[in-house]
């Protein structure tokens, strides 16, 4: 940490090509994790907990969790962490990175999809066990219609159970009789968001200009 | 058969024919009536029609007449109906071979008729319409159609883009007016061409009609091949929004061509009019729509008349807008966008649906008789034709569109989040196509305007040729280009809930890295309309607020969508199978849930928690209603004859089973009898464990018991529970299922037990009406109907072994407390559909497994235990447990059936 601070126009730079942000975007970034973290060196969940604007986030819990869960580093560790670096903020941050749209070859695209789908598919798989099952799933969309009130729980079991049924279908099509859809695995999960163009929801525009921040 | 039905169509064919030649032959003769009668021009409203007034007063000295026609009192309006009903009639004509309207847009078939028509009236020297040479269009037809297209524009999508809408709306119509204005003023200057005498003040009011695109025919293409949202939204905002421009660009610019001179000064006070124009539309569309939402606020009580405020509050903004010279589309676009949200939270659902359609059908009739009016007017006016200047026109006219789209996306790109490739901007310049706006705005022209034919003409020429031309060829060129679609169709529930989770994840994001985008302005929104707004505008009461009565609706509908259409017979009775068979859910539950999501979606961010106070519990009457309907459907499919002799090849086809000799093999032929003749027809489903359960239901519902074996009657059981669980909230009446066993049945706890042999019948019975919610199911033994039932019920006690052999994590203390009973009825049972709807093999499975062995069935269950419903074992089921992996391994739920607590 104490490099950051002698020399962070280097350690930006190092940054910006390990992640792909420009480096404004992440002088940016950087000024921000100092407002969030109360000017320390790593955020806790609390700091995260504080952020006024994200507290009617319906998913905010699964939001705040994909920022300390070791998966999301790149790194293929597992597990969850307490605190987290200014580096490590940046490198969740980089999975919304806008596709760019030209330039890239249908490998790179892919591979980026896939990479903003696994980030999708960590926040539900909470236990890190390959699959979604029906309990995180559902809980998932509890949360997603925990603000409508009444409804939310019952409805939200029936989505659910009907989404699961669906990716069942969808992703094994006949079963033997014996077989039992045990959960949405990564596979089972791109095949069914095949549809869904990622490159254009998944993306925030991170700003280059520090002016429109305050 | 097919003969009958082509004879058909021919008979209505040439009924429409009859009726068209019928009307088209009235309305000109009415015209002959009028102007040998009345001498007055058809343009003359009623109350001053001087033929009335003066012929009842006098007195006469006639006898009384018998029998008296007095058409100038009536013919204004009988005129317009017959025009109106003319139009439909064509409309009806040929959306009746559905093929046509796919590959030529209805706009041109419309303008053919209208062709047609025309030509019969020119032949007969009729009259062109009324409509076209007055004010008419713009008080009466116009308002309409922009309220139909702003009311149902997509909002979320809209505002999303309204950068970019408004962009194209309007600097595109600036570009395109100066642009076609000036390189026509270039073309004048040309000696051999002859018009020298058209100014260029002219040439650009000509220009600003001409500039208004009406792209209805590429929207209706735009929409049927699903094309990516981005690009439908510009083009749809896009025709909105320059209609108003152009009509504002049109207004200033009519006061200008009719100045002798034009000086600097007025070329900014033209400027400063043009925004005051736009803003003060604003302004009252804003006033006024806020005035329509504070209004149904108060309309609780008086529902017949809610959406009659929409209606009024929207003219009334179009017609103050107009009284000030302001732009009056642009005052019912905002209005209508204001009021919606509010308003649809305010009135009843029943309201709104009207709402809907009135909006939908005055939009739809108004665009159908301009189409239609154009046609003839083509015919019936005068005409100035020079080659010149109506092929620059068309030449210019395409080509400042196709640049100013080029431009203006180059410079509007950095700033879209999706940019416009070039086939989007291929598509956005192809699709302008010319409407209704330019066609009445050429009539308008005031007549001291030197070359005003020549401009009817080419106006005419454009429209023609973009609608014909390239609207007819829009839908072949975008398809063979593959402009980028999105996929449009309601796609999966899976699709859906991630799309909502990416935009909670995107806006968290967001919020945690401080970035702003349209997000910031939304939140900023949603404060201010959580605070102000919504407590100003929106009834305290919530009783019928849109998520509740949404929720309501779906419901209702889900109910109705498993009813379905009346069925043939049992195969085609809409049922879970037959969804899982789609391998997809109906349209309608997708758009529903989409909606349910789309609805919380919007309230995000939402500070308060709403809709405490009300439980969103469906009305009775709604499933008793339901459950009705059901019966007489199912009734009718099982009329003497609807049943296939061979059900079985008809399951056959439908389920894909296994064939025939091994379902014979598997089953013994000897059935227990059905409790009538026509059951016993449908007897296959009862043979095979899978297709019990949802015939069975059914068959309950039908005839309230029935007989069973007791292997179908486990699988029986275990279905309902499933479908009841699955359902639970979506469907309403069998959400809960109590059941009666007889003590005989209740002792054969053990596999061995005596009384639960296959050859045992069991007579079934369910009382659906019994409560709100739940549903009675008695069961007494068919040898022993006399017996006294015992109220008891499954546990799961013994299942508990069975349970802990899956991992189960701690239990959540909060779940336990939210649980509602229902809660683990479907733990167990959640593979089941699954294997029911794609197993073929099943019926190999020896039957041994379904021996109902493992009832778990505790002679001494408390009584008081009868209201709850069942859970989730029904006896043979454990069976299955045993043998194969649980497919979700945590559990959590399975253990605390209530069963568990003692």
């Amino acid at each position: 940490m104490g490099a950051l601070f002698s020399a962070p126009d280097d350690h930006f730079q190092d940054l910006s090509e390990k992640t792909g942000f420009s480096p404004e975007q992440i002088q940016i970034l950087h000024k921000r994790f100092k407002q969030l973290s109360n000017d320390e060196d790593s955020l806790r969940r609390d700091d995260f907990n504080n952020i006024t604007d994200l507290a009617c986030n319906p998913i905010r819990t699964q939001i705040i969790e994909a920022f300390f869960d070791k998966r999301n580093y790149r790194q293929n560790a597992v597990g969850s962490v307490e605190e987290i670096s200014f580096e490590q903020f940046v490198i969740v941050m980089s999975h919304f990175l806008p596709v760019p749209l030209h330039n890239m070859t249908e490998e790179q695209r892919e591979r980026m999809r896939r990479e903003k789908l696994r980030f999708l598919f960590n926040m539900h798989d909470t236990d890190n066990d390959g699959t979604i099952t029906l309990e995180e799933y559902k809980h998932v969309v509890e949360e997603l219609l925990s603000r409508s009130g009444a409804i939310g729980k019952e409805t939200a079991k029936g989505i659910a159970d009907a989404a699961m049924l669906e990716v069942a279908s969808i992703t094994v099509g006949r079963m033997n009789p014996d077989d039992f859809y045990e959960g949405i695995t990564f596979d089972h999960f791109l095949k069914i968001l095949k549809d869904i163009e990622i490159e254009t929801k998944m993306h925030i525009r991170f700003q280059n200009n520090a002016c429109a921040l305050c | 058969m097919d003969d009958s039905i082509s004879c058909k169509c021919n008979w209505t064919s040439k009924y429409l024919v009859c009726l068209v030649i019928f009307l088209s032959g009235a309305l000109w003769s009415s015209r002959d009536v009028l102007s040998n009668a009345a001498g007055a021009t058809t343009k003359a409203p009623p109350v001053n029609s001087p033929a009335w007034t003066q012929v009842s007063p006098k007195p006469q000295t006639q006898p009384l007449p018998v029998f008296t026609i007095n058409y100038p009192r009536i013919q204004v309006p009988f005129e317009i109906t017959l025009w109106i009903l003319l139009a439909s009639f064509a409309k009806i004509g040929f959306n009746m071979y559905h093929k046509i309207t796919i590959w030529i847009p209805e706009s041109c078939l419309l303008i053919s008729v209208g062709l047609v028509v025309g030509g019969i009236m020119y032949a007969v020297h009729g009259m062109p319409p009324a409509v076209l040479t007055s004010n008419v269009f713009f008080l009466y037809m116009l308002p309409p159609i922009v309220l139909d297209s702003s009311y149902f524009m997509p909002t979320r999508p809209f505002f999303e883009n309204v950068g970019t809408v408004l962009w194209f709306a309007v600097v595109g119509t600036l570009w395109n007016s100066l642009g076609i204005g000036v390189s026509l003023y270039g073309v004048c200057q040309i000696e051999a061409l002859g018009l020298k005498d058209i100014n260029l003040q002219e040439n650009l009011l000509f220009a600003s009609i001409i500039s208004a695109v009406d792209p209805v025919a590429v929207l209706a293409v735009f929409e049927d091949i699903s094309i990516n949202e981005q690009l439908y939204i510009v083009v749809f905002g896009e025709c909105l929004f320059n209609d108003a421009v152009t009509v504002a660009l049109y207004n200033i610019l009519s006061f200008v061509a009719t100045m002798p001179e034009v000086e600097t000064v007025d070329v900014f006070l033209g400027m400063a009019r043009f925004v005051v124009v736009g803003l003060g539309g604003l302004f009252f569309g804003f006033l006024f729509g806020f005035a329509a939402a504070f209004t149904t606020r108060f309309t609780a009580h008086v529902r017949e008349i809610e959406p009659f405020f929409v209606f009024m509050f929207s003219y009334l903004a179009y017609l103050v807008a107009e009284l000030f010279s302001l732009s009056s589309i642009m005052a019912i676009v905002t209005c209508a966008l204001t009021m919606k949200y509010y308003v649809e939270e305010n009135v009843a659902q029943r309201s709104c649906t009207t709402i809907r359609h009135v909006v939908k059908m005055l939009g739809t009739m108004s665009e159908t008789l301009i189409f239609f009016f154009l046609g003839v007017a083509t015919i019936t006016t005068d005409h100035e034709w020079n080659w010149g200047y109506i092929l620059f026109t068309l030449l210019f006219a395409f080509v400042w569109r196709a640049l100013g789209v080029f431009v203006l996306t180059q410079i509007i790109n950095p700033f879209r989040t999706i940019p416009f490739n070039f086939k989007d901007q291929f598509g956005l310049a192809y699709g302008g196509l010319r409407g209704a706006i330019c066609f009445a705005l050429v009539f308008l022209l005031p007549q001291n305007i030197t070359c005003r034919n020549l401009f009817i003409t080419a106006t005419i020429v454009v429209i023609l040729f973009t609608v014909f031309i390239q609207g007819i060829s829009i839908r072949p060129l975008v398809e063979c280009m593959k402009v980028r679609r999105t996929n449009r169709k309601l796609g999966t529930i899976n699709v859906e809930i991630h799309k909502r989770l990416m935009e909670h994840t995107i806006a968290g994001i967001e919020d945690i890295c401080g970035q702003w985008s349209h997000y910031y302005w939304k939140d900023k929104f949603k404060k201010f309309n959580d605070r102000v707004l919504r407590k100003i505008l929106i009834r305290d009461n919530r009783a019928e607020s849109s998520i509740v009565a949404l929720y309501k609706k779906l419901e209702l509908q889900n109910a109705l969508e498993l009813l379905g259409p009346a069925p043939s017979d049992l195969s085609a009775a809409p049922s879970l199978m037959d969804l899982q068979t789609k391998r997809n859910f109906p349209a309608s539950d997708l758009r529903n849930m989409h909606e349910l999501l789309s609805k919380n979606m919007y309230k995000i961010r939402q500070r308060t928690v709403e809709y405490t106070k009300k439980s969103a519990l469906p009305n009775d009457s709604k499933v008793r209603e339901i459950l009705i309907r059901r019966h007489i459907s199912i009734r009718h499919s099982f009329r003497v004859g609807s049943f296939p002799r061979t059900g079985v090849s008809k399951r056959h086809r439908f389920l894909s089973l296994p064939p025939r000799k091994n379902m014979e093999s598997r089953s013994p032929p000897s059935r227990p009898s059905y409790t009538s003749e026509n059951l016993l027809r449908a007897p296959i489903i009862f043979r095979h464990g899978t297709w019990i359960p949802v015939a069975t239901l059914d068959l309950l519902i039908l005839c309230s018991s029935i007989v069973l074996s007791a292997a179908e009657l486990n699988n029986t059981i275990k279905q309902i529970i499933f479908r009841s669980r699955l359902f639970s909230t979506l469907f309403g009446f069998v959400r809960s299922a109590s059941y009666t066993l007889p003590p005989g049945l209740a002792s054969l706890d053990n596999a061995e037990g005596p009384g639960l042999e296959d050859k045992q019948s069991w007579k079934m019975t369910l009382h659906p009406c019994s409560g709100s919610r739940g549903t009675d199911l008695e069961l007494e033994p068919l040898s022993a109907t006399s017996s006294v039932s015992q109220l008891q019920r499954f546990s799961s006690r013994q299942e508990r072994p069975l349970q802990n052999r899956y991992h189960q994590p701690e239990r959540r203390e909060h779940e336990l407390g939210q649980q509602t009973s229902r809660e683990p009825i479907a733990e167990g049972l959640w593979g089941q559909p699954q294997r029911d709807s794609w197993t073929a093999h099943r019926y190999s499975r020896s039957r041994d497994e379904h021996r109902p062995g493992g009832g778990n069935l505790p002679p001494s269950a408390p009584t008081g235990w009868a209201q709850e419903p069942l859970i989730q074992k029904g006896g043979g089921s454990q069976n299955h447990l045993n043998r194969r992996p649980h497919w979700r391994p945590h559990n959590p739920h399975g253990p605390q059936s209530p069963g568990q607590v003692d």
